[in-house]
C-alpha cells in the first residue's frame, strides 16, 4: 500500500521513469496497473486532451511535433501518445512516429510515448486511455493523441480526445480523405496541412462545403485552418483555435458533456472487456465445443440453441 | 527458328528426365539482383533484339556498347582510389602516395561532419572528425589538402553532396592561389541529393532548396568551370542500402531525370548541361549480372535524353559513369577473400565499360584501409588491364545470349518502376512517400534472409568459416586530430577579418532569401575563410533541415 | 519474463546514414514479434536516452558504422547509469574492431554485433538475456 502511494506521489510529481513504467504495465495488463490506475483516477481530469487523425502521409507526426512546440513556447507541459499499427500475424510493430519528434526528446517538458495497437482496431492502441490518464496524471497541460492513420475509420479518437484535428492534405488523390474514412462528422477543427502545395485552395473549398452540409451540431464550426507543418506555418493559429474551442466548449457546457459520456463509454468498454474474456473462458473450457463445432456442422443443433446454452452458463439472461 | 524451338524442347525433355535422377543445386537459381536465372539461353531469347537498333556501336546511339569508339584500347578507365582521413596534411600525403602508385586522379573523402556542414568544433561532430575521412573546415584546410599537387593536371573527384556547392568554391579559391583558372579545372563533385534523401543519410536541407543549390552549381560551372562534372548521380549507395541491380538502375536514372527537369525548369538549356551529368554505380559479385547492368543503364538513358528530353548533343545521350566495387560484398571473416571478390567486381566493371574505377580493399569492413591493402587493391585494377585482356576489345560479352537477353529484361523492369515513379510525380514525390526507400528496404530483407536461410552462400560467413585470429595492424585515427582540428579553427577565426565575414554571410543570407544564383556568394565567403559549418549554417537558418520518415 | 510484448528501441547515434543494418534488424525484430521503436539518424546521447526511458523499452541497440563508436556508445551507458536506469539490455553493432570489444563491454555495452551476423542471432540473444 505504502508502495502504490509511493507510485502516485512520484507520477504526480512528474518522474519520467515511474510514468513510463506505468504505462508499460497498462499496455501489457499487468495485475499492478490496475491498482494504480484506480489510485490515480483521482489526480486526473485536468489536461486537454487532442485527437488528432488523417489519411496516410498527411503529416500528422510533424504537425504534432509543431504543435508541441508551440504549446512549449507557450510554457505548457505536452504529453504525445502516437499509436502506430501492430502486426496482426505476429504481433510486432515497427513505431516509428518519434522520428519527425527528435528535437522534443530531450525537453523536459515533453513526454512522448508509443504505442501498438496491439490488435484494437478503430486506430488507436487498447490502453491508449491509461495511457492518457497517467499522462495527465504527471501533470501535462495538453496531450496529444496521433491515431494510427492508415486510412481505415479511425473514430474512436472521440471516445477519449476533448478535441478532434482532422488533418488533411492536398493532392493525395482521393479529394477528401477525411470523407471517406467517415471523419467530417467527428472533427472539430479541420486542417488543411501542406497548404503550398497545388489544389491546397481547392480541398479548402470543398471541406468548408461538406461543413455546410455538415448539419446542426454542438459547439463552433470547425473551421478550416491552412498549415505548412513542416515550416510551422499556421501552428500559432492552430493552437490559439484549439484553446478557443476548449473556451467556447467550456462555456456551453460541451466539455463536460463530452467528458460525461466518454467515461460513460469507457465503463461500458471495460465491462464488454470483461464480458468478452469471460466468453473466452467459457468457450476455452468447453470441452465439448469441438463437439458442438462437428454437431453444428452436421446440423444437428444450430447456433441460436449453442449460444443460449453457452450464455446460460456465463449467466447471461 | 523453328528448328531451334523443336530441338530446344527435345533438348529439354531430355534434362527433364535426366533430374529425376540428378537433381540440380537448387530449385530456383537467383542472380545477386534476386532475377530468375534460366537453365540455358539461345537465339530464342534475344530473338526480339535488333543488333543496329537495340546494341549497335561503340560510341553511338543507343550507347550500349560502350561511349567511346574504341574503349581502352585508346585509353584505359582512370584508375581513381578513393582516400581521405584524419587531416588534410595526413590526406594530402595519401594522395602523393597514389599518385606515386600510377593513380591518374583523385578522389576525396571527407569525414561525416564536413559532409553535414558541421565545423569540428560542433557538438555533433564529436567522436567523428576525421573517422571516414578528411575534415575541412575552412579553406585553409583545402590549401593544405591540395599543397604540392597542381590542379590543372589532376582530375579530382569529392564525394561531397549537401555542401558540394562550398566544396567546390574551396576547391577553385585552391586553384587560384595556385595560379590555376577555373576552366582548367577537371574533376567531379557527387552533388546528388537526392539519394541522400534514398539511401546515404547525409543531407542538410529539404529537396527544394536542395535542388536549388544543385541547379546553381550547374548554371555556374557551364559558364565559369566547363570541364568540370557538376553531378555524379549515384546508384552506388542505392546498392549499398540493399537494391536490386535492376532498381540500382532505375531509381538512379529516375533521380537522373528528376534533375534534368530541375535545371530545365531552372531555365537552362538541355544541351548546355547534359554533357555535365556523369553517373556512379556499384560493381556487385553477379559478374554477368553486372556486365549486363551496366549495358542497359546507358541504353535506357540515350533513349531518356534523346526522346523525352529531346538532346540533340550525343555527349547528352552518353551515359559516363565511375564505379566502385561493391562495400556490402566485404566480409569481416578471412578478410583476404575480398580480394577475389573485389577482382570479379572490377572484371564486371571493365566488361561493362566504366570510366574509372575505385577498387576496394581487403580489410575496409573492419576499419580504414592500410597503405598495403590499398596498394592490393590498385594492383588489382592493373592486373586486369594489363594481363587479363579484357581490356583489349570492345564490350566483349556482347552477343552472348544470356547477357544481351539480361540487359533487355533489365531495361524493361527499369522502366516499369522509372513509369512507377512517373505516376507519382516523379523521383523527388516518391522519396517524399517513401517509395523508393520502402523498396529497397524490402529487397534488402530478403537478402538478408535469403544468407540466414543459406539460401544465397557468402564464403566464410554462412558456409566455409574458420576459427579466426582477430586481426591486427587496423588503421586507427587518432583522436588527437579532433583536438587539432578544433584549435585551427580557433586559430583561423582570430585570425582572418570576422567584419568581412559577418558582412559575405549577410549577403549570403540575403541571397538565399533572393531568387540569384548562390555560388559567387559562396565563393566570396570561403575566400575570406568563412567556415563551412558558418556558411552552412546561414542555410540551414534560411532553408531548414529535412528530416527523414521512418521507411521499414 | 511472461508472455508481454518486447520493446525494443533501435537508436542510430552519431553522423553516419548507413542505416541498412539498423533497419534490417528492426524489420526482423518486428517479424518476431517485438515493438521496435526507431528513432531515425543522426541522434544525440542524450536524445536516444530521453527515448528509452520515456518508451520504457527493455532494450536499446544502436548502430554505428563511422567508428564514432568508442565515444558515443559509453556516452549513452552513462547517461543511463545517470539516469538509475539498470534495466536496460544494450547492445551495439556496426564496423566495430574486436579490440575494440573488450572497452564496450567494460563500459556497459553488453553485446557486439558485427556485420555478417544473422538476425536470428541477435533476436535469440535479446530473448535470452533480458533484464526484466
Amino acid at each position: 500500500m505504502r508502495e502504490l502511494g509511493l507510485t502516485i506521489d512520484k507520477i504526480i510529481a512528474g518522474d519520467v521513469r515511474t510514468a513510463s513504467r506505468v504505462i508499460s504495465f497498462a499496455e501489457n495488463e499487468d495485475a499492478r496497473a490496475a491498482h494504480i490506475l484506480k489510485a490515480l483516477f483521482a489526480h486526473t481530469g485536468r489536461a486537454k486532451v487532442i485527437g488528432i487523425t488523417g489519411a496516410p502521409g498527411s503529416g500528422k507526426s510533424t504537425l504534432t511535433d509543431k504543435l508541441a512546440k508551440e504549446m512549449r513556447r507557450r510554457d505548457k507541459k505536452v504529453g504525445i501518445v502516437a499509436v502506430d499499427p501492430t502486426s496482426p500475424f505476429t504481433g510486432g510493430a515497427i513505431l516509428g512516429d518519434r522520428i519527425r519528434m527528435s528535437s522534443l526528446a530531450t525537453d523536459p517538458g515533453v513526454f512522448i510515448r508509443s504505442m501498438g495497437t496491439r490488435g484494437q482496431l478503430g486506430g488507436l492502441a487498447k490502453n491508449t486511455m491509461s495511457a492518457v490518464r497517467i499522462l495527465d496524471a504527471f501533470g501535462c497541460d495538453y496531450i496529444f493523441i496521433e491515431t494510427v492513420g492508415v486510412g481505415q475509420s479511425e473514430v474512436d479518437i472521440i471516445k477519449l480526445a476533448d478535441l478532434v484535428l482532422i488533418v488533411n492534405v492536398p493532392g493525395l488523390g482521393d479529394d477528401i480523405q477525411a470523407i471517406k474514412a467517415g471523419l467530417m462528422e467527428i472533427g472539430d477543427i479541420m486542417v488543411v496541412n501542406k497548404a503550398d502545395k497545388e489544389g491546397a485552395d481547392r480541398l479548402v473549398i470543398e471541406l468548408e462545403t461538406m461543413l455546410d452540409f455538415r448539419g446542426e451540431q454542438e459547439g463552433l464550426r470547425p473551421p478550416v485552418l491552412r498549415t505548412i507543418a513542416q515550416d510551422g506555418e499556421g501552428v500559432p493559429t492552430l493552437c490559439d483555435q484549439i484553446d478557443i474551442h476548449f473556451e467556447h466548449n467550456q462555456k456551453i457546457g460541451l466539455l463536460e458533456k463530452r467528458r460525461r459520456r466518454n467515461l460513460r463509454l469507457e465503463v461500458e468498454n471495460l465491462l464488454l472487456d470483461r464480458f468478452t474474456r469471460r466468453m473466452r473462458q467459457v468457450i476455452t473450457a468447453a470441452d465439448e465445443m469441438d463437439n458442438l463445432t462437428e454437431s453444428l456442422y452436421n446440423r444437428e443443433t444450430d447456433p441460436y440453441t449453442v449460444a443460449e446454452t453457452l450464455g446460460e452458463s456465463m449467466k447471461l439472461p | 527458328m523453328a528448328d531451334l524451338r523443336e530441338q530446344f524442347a527435345a533438348w529439354s525433355a531430355k534434362v527433364q528426365k535426366g533430374l529425376e535422377k540428378h537433381k540440380e543445386r537448387k530449385e530456383v537459381f537467383l542472380s545477386g539482383g534476386g532475377a530468375e536465372v534460366k537453365r540455358l539461353y539461345t537465339p530464342e531469347d534475344i530473338a526480339g533484339i535488333d543488333y543496329l537498333t537495340d546494341i549497335g556501336f561503340p560510341g553511338q546511339y543507343p550507347y550500349t556498347r560502350g561511349v567511346q569508339t574504341t574503349m581502352y584500347r585508346g585509353r584505359l578507365w582512370t584508375m581513381r582510389q578513393y582516400a581521405g582521413f584524419a587531416t588534410a596534411e595526413e590526406s594530402n600525403k595519401r594522395y602523393k602516395f597514389l599518385i606515386e602508385q600510377g593513380s591518374k586522379g583523385l578522389s576525396v573523402a571527407f569525414d561525416l561532419p564536413t559532409q553535414i556542414g558541421y565545423d569540428s568544433d560542433h557538438h555533433l561532430s564529436e567522436g567523428e572528425v576525421g573517422k571516414v575521412g578528411v575534415a575541412i573546415d575552412s579553406l585553409k584546410d583545402m590549401e593544405t589538402l591540395f599543397d604540392g599537387i597542381p590542379l590543372d593536371k589532376v582530375s579530382t573527384s569529392m564525394t561531397i553532396n549537401a555542401p558540394a556547392a562550398v566544396l567546390l568554391a574551396m576547391y577553385i579559391a585552391v586553384a587560384e592561389k595556385q595560379g590555376v583558372t577555373p576552366d582548367q579545372l577537371r574533376g567531379t563533385i557527387q552533388n546528388d541529393i537526392l539519394k541522400e534523401y534514398i539511401a546515404r543519410g547525409t543531407y542538410i536541407f529539404p529537396p527544394s532548396p536542395s535542388m536549388r543549390l544543385i541547379t546553381n552549381v550547374f548554371e555556374y560551372c557551364s559558364k565559369e568551370v566547363p570541364q568540370w562534372n557538376t553531378i555524379s548521380i549515384s546508384g552506388y549507395h542505392i546498392r549499398e542500402a540493399g537494391s536490386s541491380a535492376v532498381q540500382e538502375v532505375a531509381f538512379t536514372l529516375a533521380n537522373g531525370i528528376a534533375y534534368v527537369e530541375a535545371a530545365i525548369a531552372a531555365g537552362l538549356e538541355v544541351d548546355d548541361f547534359a554533357p555535365r551529368l556523369s553517373f556512379f554505380f556499384n560493381s556487385h559479385n553477379d559478374l554477368l549480372e553486372e556486365v549486363a547492368k551496366f549495358r542497359a543503364a546507358r541504353k535506357l538513358w540515350a533513349e531518356i535524353m534523346r526522346d523525352r528530353f529531346g538532346a540533340k548533343n550525343p555527349k547528352s545521350q552518353a551515359l559516363k559513369f565511375h564505379t566502385q566495387t561493391a562495400g556490402c560484398t566485404l566480409t569481416a571473416q578471412q578478410p583476404d577473400n575480398n580480394i577475389v571478390r573485389v577482382t570479379i567486381q572490377t572484371l564486371a566493371a571493365v566488361m561493362g565499360g566504366t570510366q574509372s574505377l575505385h577498387t576496394n580493399s581487403r580489410d575496409e569492413a573492419l576499419a580504414l584501409p592500410t597503405e598495403e591493402s590499398v596498394r592490393i587493391a590498385l594492383r588489382t585494377q592493373q592486373i586486369v588491364a594489363y594481363e587479363s585482356g579484357v581490356a583489349d576489345t570492345v564490350d566483349p560479352l556482347a552477343g552472348s545470349y544470356y547477357v544481351e537477353s539480361l540487359t533487355a529484361q533489365i531495361i524493361e523492369g527499369a522502366k516499369a518502376y522509372i513509369e512507377r515513379i512517373d505516376q507519382l510525380g516523379g523521383a523527388p514525390k516518391a522519396i517524399e512517400r517513401g517509395y523508393i526507400q520502402q523498396e529497397i528496404m524490402d529487397s534488402a530483407y530478403h537478402y538478408q534472409k535469403s544468407i540466414e536461410s543459406k539460401e544465397r552462400i557468402v564464403v566464410g560467413v554462412n558456409q566455409f568459416q574458420i576459427e579466426e585470429e582477430p586481426p591486427k595492424g587496423l588503421l586507427r585515427v587518432d583522436p588527437a586530430v579532433e583536438v587539432m582540428q578544433k584549435s585551427k579553427i580557433a586559430e583561423l577565426k582570430a585570425q582572418r577579418d570576422s567584419q568581412k565575414v559577418a558582412e559575405l554571410l549577410k549577403a549570403l543570407r540575403e541571397a538565399c532569401n533572393s531568387d540569384e544564383n548562390l555560388m559567387p556568394y559562396i565563393l566570396e565567403a570561403v575566400r575570406a575563410y568563412a567556415t563551412l559549418g558558418e556558411i552552412c549554417q546561414v542555410m540551414r537558418d534560411e532553408f531548414g533541415e529535412y528530416v527523414a520518415a521512418a521507411m521499414l | 519474463m511472461s508472455d508481454r510484448t518486447i520493446r525494443v528501441l533501435i537508436a542510430k547515434p552519431g553522423l553516419d546514414g548507413h542505416d541498412r543494418g539498423a533497419k534490417v534488424i528492426a524489420r526482423a525484430l518486428r517479424d518476431a514479434g517485438m515493438e521496435v521503436i526507431y528513432t531515425g539518424l543522426r541522434q544525440t546521447p542524450e536524445q536516444i536516452v530521453a527515448a528509452a526511458v520515456q518508451e520504457d523499452v527493455d532494450v536499446l541497440g544502436m548502430s554505428i558504422l563511422s567508428g564514432a563508436h568508442n565515444t558515443l556508445f559509453p556516452k549513452v551507458t552513462a547517461l543511463l547509469k545517470e539516469q538509475g536506469v539498470d534495466d536496460v539490455l544494450v547492445f551495439g553493432g556496426g564496423v566495430i574492431p574486436d579490440e575494440d570489444i573488450p572497452f564496450l563491454k567494460g563500459h556497459g555495452i553488453e553485446a557486439i554485433f558485427t556485420p555478417g551476423t544473422s538476425t536470428e542471432d541477435v533476436i535469440a540473444y535479446i530473448q535470452n538475456n533480458l533484464k526484466r
